[in-house]
């Protein structure tokens, strides 16, 4: 069973769909005790970074905990940037911290050099944000979340806030600049875009997280 | 590189599409869930599904047609067309609808932007604005309300730039000059509107012929293109049309 954290961040319906079209078992638990009973777990999520702030100390930890015993963990684009120390969207909260690094908007990066000189050459003033509708994904090196998806594939993205490049990240995408569109590290994993709207490639995604937590 | 979106909207009454559909091998040319499924195959980007009856019965039903067409689809689908509370928006969410619309109801309450946006995200709002030229060669835009019936005593470029700032997600900006002409967008408008604001603009109205496409992505600087008859009458398939743009160096998702 894939547990599938509800913090009213956002429908739960797509994911929902999405997850029982490929056959996978879906839960939503009502306390962080169920997360007991999940093989993997997934954040979804959009909006606000200070939505996070509803998932408190008792979800992170059994989430933490559960991650720590080797169980998937998938972050589904605010889900996914939660998976970081931080953001600049809500300084004051923390991150889950299981990767390193600072999400940032788009077009302002930290003040520190970005670790991709490519994204220091356009001009982020040309481009809008929000950063809403399908974009290709550039593959930067094997993952199983990125399984037997193509290099070029296009998913569905819209989101303000971008996570960096960094040893973690498994797929790029560019708009205005490079970003973080896939990351995985071990067991966890996560995606800026929505698979869940991405058509055969979204759920060829989900599908391999889905076997990641067998 | 981000993609121009190619939508199409699918203008539903009692749970049937009813704009003139000329599909072949379709088990009903009406089913809003077999033209859905027929446009994904083609490559279609999203889905708008708009309601042309207000009545509480066809209210349930579109509660079907959204659940019917969200079933099997994995991109996204907008609902529009008399969503004017937050229960309706909220009964269309859970229906399977990733965005709403809002039209009318946003120009007599634009606090309902905001209350949306704040449950649901900005992502899932969209404002519709209803346009037409002030004079035939006029450089500012009307905002007509009810279907384009009341004048709402609104500039286009003003409504969506407090749209944006109440927390719309996109635009969708529907010419009232053009909507049935085939004449093409109307792309000064397009424009206006598109360099006003930092979120999409999905240009409406007036698609006749694939470089109407072409001018609405390049002259009128839109980021999304929304059509219906074009579609419906398959006089052009979606991957056809996204051909012919890529041919003119237009991102496209094919």
């Amino acid at each position: 069973m894939i547990a599938l954290i509800d913090y009213n961040a956002g429908n739960l319906t797509s994911v929902k769909k999405a997850l029982a079209t490929i056959g996978a078992e879906v839960f939503v638990p009502d306390t962080p005790g169920d997360l007991e009973n999940a093989a993997g777990i997934i954040v979804p999520g959009v909006g606000h970074f200070g939505a996070t702030r509803a998932l408190g100390q008792p979800w992170i930890d059994a989430i933490l905990a559960r991650v720590g015993e080797g169980r998937p963990l998938f972050g589904i684009c605010l889900g996914m940037q939660w998976l970081f120390e931080s953001s600049d969207e809500a300084p004051e909260l923390a991150g889950l911290g299981l990767l390193a690094g600072r999400c940032y908007r788009l077009g302002n990066p930290p003040s520190n050099p970005p670790s991709n000189p490519q994204s220091a050459i356009h001009n982020p003033q040309s481009v809008k944000v929000p950063h809403v509708g399908w974009n290709s994904l550039a593959i930067q090196r094997e993952a199983s979340i990125v399984d037997q998806v193509a290099n070029d594939s296009q998913v569905y993205f819209t989101h303000s806030y971008v996570a960096p490049i960094t040893g973690d990240t498994v797929a790029t995408t560019e708009h205005g600049e490079a970003f973080a569109a896939a990351v995985q590290r071990g067991h966890i994993s996560g995606v800026q875009f929505h698979p869940e709207k991405s058509g055969d490639v979204g759920l060829r995604i989900l599908r391999n997280f889905v076997e990641l937590a067998g | 590189m981000l993609s121009k979106r190619i939508i199409a909207c699918l203008d539903v009454r009692n749970g049937q599409v009813v704009k003139g559909i000329n599909f072949g091998g379709l088990r009903s040319a009406g089913d809003p869930a077999e033209l859905a499924r027929r446009y994904n195959a083609e490559g279609i980007d999203e889905l708008v599904i708009l309601d042309i009856t207000a009545t509480i019965e066809a209210r349930r039903a579109l509660a079907d047609t959204i659940r019917a067409v969200a079933r099997e689809l994995f991109i996204p689908l907008a609902v529009g067309g008399g969503i004017r509370t937050e229960a309706d928006a909220a009964a269309a969410v859970e229906a399977g609808a990733d965005k709403v619309s809002l039209n009318t109801a946003a120009i007599a309450d634009p606090g309902l932007i905001t209350r949306i946006a704040e449950r649901y995200g900005s992502q899932a709002v969209v404002v519709a604005i209803d346009a037409k030229r002030a004079a035939p060669d006029s450089d500012r835009f009307a905002v007509f309300a009810r279907s384009g019936q009341a004048d709402a005593a609104l500039d286009a470029v003003a409504w969506a730039r407090e749209a944006e700032s109440r927390g719309a997600g996109e635009i969708l900006l529907t010419s009232i000059d053009r909507d049935g002409t085939k004449a093409g967008f109307d792309c000064a408008m397009t424009a206006a509107v598109s360099s006003a604001v930092s979120i999409p603009v999905i240009a409406s109205g007036g698609a006749g012929g694939l470089d109407h496409f072409v001018d609405v992505f390049t002259m009128g600087k839109a980021d999304a293109a929304l059509a219906a008859s074009i579609f419906h009458y398959a006089e052009t398939s979606v991957r056809a049309l996204k051909l012919h743009l890529r041919q003119h160096a237009i991102p496209v998702r094919l």
